[in-house]
């Protein structure tokens, strides 16, 4: 048997005894955060206990009964039939409708315009591949909001109207409106089945190019990340080139591509806000307007905040069971 | 490999096979056309009297006339401030590069900038007093670069550790040059405009979106559930409205949120708001740099006997933003172009500025002009600090691989 040095034995009883109780390792962290919960909970109770206070000496208590007054403003262009006699919450849902709509029209156009532009980064071509970046390099060091007020004011307002309207096969440009499908002459005035106003256009334009270097930024970096040995061992395979994209390097690259357009895809939906710079009314702008109508700035902003939120959430989700597809999927 | 000639490089660029021959002449054809049509646009049909005749206008707003030697006093502070820093971080001793009092780079910097200074204020046809303003500013920010660069070894060690104190001093000076006080007369935050706006939210926005984004990111990362749900609460909160919508908020509902009185003027709201805003996003970019530290970095710190803030502060953190500097000044980046949402709330910032100059009778249609010079202005400021970072990179770690950023 050996002896234990004095004093060791007692080592570990004494711990405990020497730590003063607040400092004891399990207690610690709750009693940090309890501080900082305490800080918070009488910060957000100080705001809060504010915001009824002024409220109610203002006469605004949080109500929704307002949203059923009628509006009493039209709104130019909407998909959703509206006029000033409809309630407030009919606008805001035709502004919503509006949103939606050049959102997902831009979420398609801006894959597409990126896609390409990425993919042009890998072309055999050096002009294209120089293009490709300094389109990439231009516009996203230039904000987005500069963008559309030139799209709108200096491209789709500067176009001139009637006979003297750029034509192309099957798309006219005018001032009055961009004309789809096969536009006719008709008293000096274009019709076509498929019309789209400048404010709707330019927007669009602007979100479409803005996103779509982003996004070719995106796909450039995803097939990238396609080790060179892959696109050897599909050709010594005997594959195409087609062919070795499509089942070899595109499937691969997809598993970096589609986390990162998510992002991508989120801030082209939050961008669509900045409508009112080219005149477009969606639902900020509705929103708005509503606020100054009525002075309901907290509901109204709820609103807000809920409706970009929901939007955010439907493409994370959406983007989310799109990645689950393209991951690897081991055994 | 073979060096080729810049003919043959060109035709493999070029025209390797066919299709791309084809697609080279097309592409040569349009840039052409559109480049023709630019240039003669430019010189011909554009008239640049707009931004000469209110380029004080779109620098700093309606700032009051006999204040603005404030304004001059504080460029030339920082043009110092810039050419001491420059010169010192030159005469660094490097064990990769031979030192050189002027490197390649920095000639051509100089270049650069002795040629702005020249061309711009005569293509802005500034008065010749104005002129040679810009000249002194230029000349004294080369002269103390290269004295600072020539001497700034022989200033003693424990003195040359101070000089980045230099900045945020100057910082606050700057502050209370704009603004007033201590003795000056005080100009309210209304009269500020245009540029001088545009880079005050941007940078005060930056300052402080820095550390308050650290901050969430480690809370976000924290063991304590607590601290890590309000993080995660706050970062999400903020990233799914678009900054419009915040911005709305903070001009409608703080007022109400504040005891009467309290809330602060437009200006500074829209900078709070603005540095909340952006801190959400720097926290994301930092915790993407505090994934990529192992975590028996931690570990070995505090197994070494470091207290955690200790172990963080001088462990991880140093890793870790080595790793999200270009997340972060790309959130940066995104920042300043984000100040131009000031103009949408009724704000006078550069673009602000611009908007009420097209809206002036006597410069009716001439959004073109207006709108490129600001796209000029945006695109230069974003991308010097695009290189910026990209340099940092490189000198923090010499053996660094660029990768993709932002």
């Amino acid at each position: 048997m050996t002896r234990l040095p004095q004093g060791l034995a007692t080592t570990p009883l004494a711990t405990p005894l020497t730590t003063p109780w607040w400092r004891h390792r399990r207690l610690l962290p709750w009693l940090v955060q309890g501080a900082v919960g305490l800080l918070v909970l009488v910060l957000v109770a100080f705001l809060l206990g504010n915001l009824v206070r002024n409220l109610t000496n203002a006469g605004l208590l949080l109500t929704w009964s307002w949203l059923h007054n009628p509006a009493g403003f039209e709104i130019a262009e909407t998909t959703l039939p509206f006029n000033a006699s409809m309630p407030y919450w009919r606008g805001l849902l035709a502004g919503l409708v509006n949103t939606l709509q050049v959102v997902v029209l831009g979420l398609i156009g801006a894959t597409a315009l990126g896609t390409a532009t990425g993919m042009a980064a890998f072309s055999s071509n050096g002009l294209l591949r120089g293009l490709a970046r300094l389109y990439v390099d231009l516009i996203r060091n230039i904000p987005l909001l500069l963008q559309l007020l030139f799209w709108y004011f200096v491209v789709f307002l500067a176009l001139p109207n009637g006979a003297a309207a750029v034509q192309l096969p099957g798309l006219v440009l005018a001032k009055s409106g961009l004309y789809l499908g096969q536009p006719q002459l008709v008293n000096d005035v274009w019709q076509a089945p498929l019309r789209m106003s400048v404010e709707f256009a330019s927007l669009l334009t602007g979100l479409v190019v803005y996103t779509g270097a982003f996004i070719a930024e995106v796909v450039r970096g995803g097939v990238a990340a396609v080790p060179q040995g892959q696109w050897e061992a599909a050709r010594s395979l005997g594959l195409g080139q087609a062919l070795t994209l499509r089942r070899i390097v595109v499937p691969q690259a997809l598993r970096v591509i589609v986390p990162a357009l998510n992002s991508q895809y989120i801030s082209l939906a939050k961008g669509s806000s900045l409508a009112v710079a080219c005149g477009y009314t969606d639902l900020y702008s509705v929103a708005e307007t509503t606020l100054n109508q009525t002075g309901r700035a907290v509901e109204v902003v709820l609103i807000l905040l809920a409706s970009y939120l929901v939007i955010d959430l439907v493409i994370s989700a959406l983007m989310n069971g799109l990645n689950r597809l393209v991951q690897l999927r081991e055994r | 490999m073979v060096r080729q000639g810049p003919l043959r490089h060109l035709r493999r660029e070029l025209f390797a096979s066919r299709l791309d021959g084809l697609i080279s002449v097309g592409l040569i054809t349009a840039m052409a056309f559109l480049g023709l049509a630019l240039l003669r646009w430019a010189v011909v049909q554009a008239q640049w009297a707009v931004i000469q005749a209110n380029s004080t206008l779109l620098a700093v707003g309606r700032y009051p006339l006999d204040q603005q030697w404030r304004l001059w006093l504080l460029t030339t502070l920082l043009a110092l401030a810039s050419g001491l820093s420059w010169g010192l971080l030159r005469g660094l001793p490097r064990p990769d590069h031979p030192l050189r009092l002027w490197p390649r780079h920095d000639r051509i910097a100089v270049v650069l900038l002795v040629g702005l200074a020249v061309v711009l204020p005569l293509l802005l046809q500034l008065s010749l007093n104005i002129q040679m303003r810009w000249w002194c500013i230029t000349g004294l920010l080369v002269l103390c670069r290269w004295a600072a660069g020539r001497w700034g070894q022989a200033i003693p060690r424990p003195w040359r550790r101070w000089v980045p104190v230099i900045w945020p001093l100057l910082y606050g000076a700057g502050l209370v040059l704009i603004s007033g006080g201590l003795g000056l007369v005080r100009v309210a935050p209304s009269a500020w405009g245009g540029l001088l706006l545009t880079l005050l939210q941007a940078s005060f926005a930056i300052l402080l979106c820095f550390p308050l984004g650290v901050g969430l990111a480690l809370g976000r990362r924290s063991a304590l559930p607590l601290l890590r749900w309000g993080s995660v609460l706050y970062i999400e909160f903020i990233r799914g409205a678009p900054l419009i919508t915040l911005l709305f908020l903070g001009q409608n509902i703080l007022g109400f949120l504040l005891p009467g009185g309290l809330a602060p003027d437009r200006v500074w709201r829209a900078a709070w708001i603005l540095t909340f805003f952006a801190a959400a996003y720097v926290a994301e970019a930092v915790r993407s740099g505090l994934a990529a530290i192992p975590a028996g970095q931690l570990e070995a710190a505090r197994s070494l006997g470091l207290p955690l803030p200790q172990a963080l502060i001088h462990v991880v953190l140093p890793q870790a933003l080595k790793v999200a500097l270009p997340a972060i000044v790309g959130q940066f980046i995104s920042l300043l172009q984000d100040t131009t949402l000031l103009s949408l709330i009724g704000l006078l910032d550069l673009l602000g500025t611009a908007r009420t100059v097209m809206a002036n009778p006597a410069y009716l249609g001439k959004n073109a002009e207006v709108y490129l010079v600001l796209a000029v202005l945006f695109w230069c400021c974003c991308a010097a600090l695009g290189l910026g970072s990209r340099a940092l990179e490189t000198r923090l770690n010499p053996n660094h691989q660029p990768a993709a950023s932002r």
